[in-house]
């Protein structure tokens, strides 16, 4: 493989992190907001919102991106690739994130909900001082462990004619002919980016389990 | 929206059987393939350490840190270089086996280190061999204590098919992207499709339930 090989290639590797990065941060803050709504039980909307997890938890990402794509031209408005391709990926992750945030809601002990109630907190001040704080320690390791899912689900929107790192290795095999050095780079790749997410996932789990003695 | 949009999926429901079916056995055979794969590899890795055991198992933990289309690609266009060819379907399958293979590996692993050191004391000075031993000992155990993970494993394995679409396999995907094409009816189409994906899932979902009640029946599970 030559220099411009390489260059298509991390320029593939770059296209997939940006876009999972900014699908990643929307969908942890919108995966919050799912399980704070789906734990208000309000009606109507709780049940949507479990409809929602349950039928996205079962999309493959390829079905989605390709659904947007091929749906967006219905909408009065030209849409990028790109953002249907984060808007997919955000679909995706929320679904995940609202239950890793839903269970650590659901786990935190309310002696000290109860304890924040009586020193006379709202409930906003509660979750800012003292829910988030912690419960963000003890979902990190799962929201970590659903950033490396959504990257190794990434390559799907590929199907909308994105060159993220698995297509790149397509483009380089078209010049070369010679398909097998991209795909082992890009393999290679695709192990520093999901292997750095892991130890970062080792580490939460230990801070976190260090917090829950 | 309209009715007559419903009806040509209505009309054109046997392209969309089709893709469903495809879906259906590549997730099944893989499923089946991949579970007694992954039970057999904890096999070979059970006793002490050697160099093969260590390798294996740095082997499958690189294969979970790839996406499941580089190991498709993998085989469908790389290995034809060194001239192993094999056709959509079947590179399909391999790589759906072997890629879940080392997720059920990990999972029966995470079991297998949770299980008391004492039984397997006990089963060998009863004159266990060690293959008894593992299949029908430790095995059974490892597999009703694991059922969540496992239903996480199913249904990104159903997931995973989808990507088989990219090489020219007619799966269910593929379906709903060849309705939308030639009828102009994207959202009826994939409202199908994603309707189908889901009911698999929700089958999956009822299955494994009744083997956690199973395993809280025999008292492996807690909670």
């Amino acid at each position: 493989m030559n220099l411009d090989a390489w260059t298509t290639l991390l320029e593939g590797a770059w296209l997939t992190l940006w876009i999972s990065g900014i699908s990643i941060v929307l969908g942890i803050v919108a995966g919050f907001g799912v399980a704070v709504l789906r734990n208000a039980r309000i009606p109507f909307i709780s049940q949507l919102l479990y409809y929602y997890t349950s039928i996205v938890r079962a999309t493959p990402m390829v079905t989605l991106v390709l659904f947007l794509f091929v749906a967006a031209p219905l909408l009065p408005f030209d849409i990028d690739r790109w953002i249907i391709a984060i808007v997919a990926l955000t679909i995706n992750t929320t679904a995940f994130n609202a239950e890793i945030w839903r269970s650590a809601l659901a786990t935190f002990s309310r002696e000290q909900v109860e304890a924040a109630k009586a020193a006379g907190m709202t409930r906003r001040l509660m979750m800012k001082r003292i829910m988030l704080p912690q419960m963000v320690i003890t979902s990190l390791p799962g929201l970590v462990n659903e950033m490396s899912l959504l990257i190794k689900s990434s390559p799907a929107i590929a199907m909308i004619g994105l060159a993220d790192l698995t297509r790149a290795t397509n483009r380089i095999s078209a010049i070369t002919y010679e398909p097998l050095p991209p795909i082992l780079a890009a393999a290679a790749l695709y192990i520093l980016m999901i292997g750095a997410l892991v130890r970062l996932q080792r580490v939460a789990d230990k801070y976190a389990s260090r917090l829950a003695m | 929206m309209e009715f007559q949009d419903w009806l040509t999926v209505w009309f054109h429901i046997d392209r969309v059987a089709l893709g469903f079916g495809t879906t259906v056995f590549f997730f099944s055979f893989a499923t089946v393939t991949a579970f007694a794969g992954g039970c057999f590899v904890v096999y070979l890795m059970e006793g002490q350490p050697t160099f093969f055991k260590s390798s294996l198992r740095t082997l499958l933990d690189l294969l979970r840190t790839l996406p499941f289309l580089i190991v498709l690609y993998l085989l469908y266009y790389g290995l034809p270089q060194i001239g192993i060819r094999f056709n959509a379907w079947t590179a399909g399958l391999i790589a759906l086996s072997i890629y879940h293979a080392s997720y059920y590996a990990e999972i029966l692993r995470g079991a297998r280190v949770a299980l008391p050191q004492g039984q397997v004391e006990a089963a060998k000075s009863h004159g266990f061999t060690s293959f008894n031993l593992y299949f029908r000992i430790l095995l059974p155990q490892m597999v009703l204590r694991s059922g969540p993970l496992f239903g996480n494993q199913l249904v990104g394995c159903l997931k995973d098919t989808a990507f088989l679409s990219i090489i020219t396999i007619f799966e269910l995907t593929a379906a709903a992207n060849d309705l939308q094409q030639v009828y102009f009816i994207p959202m009826q189409a994939f409202i199908v499709v994603i309707a189908l994906y889901w009911s698999i899932s929700l089958i999956i979902e009822k299955a494994l339930k009744s083997m956690g009640r199973y395993a809280k029946h025999r008292g492996l599970s807690y909670e």
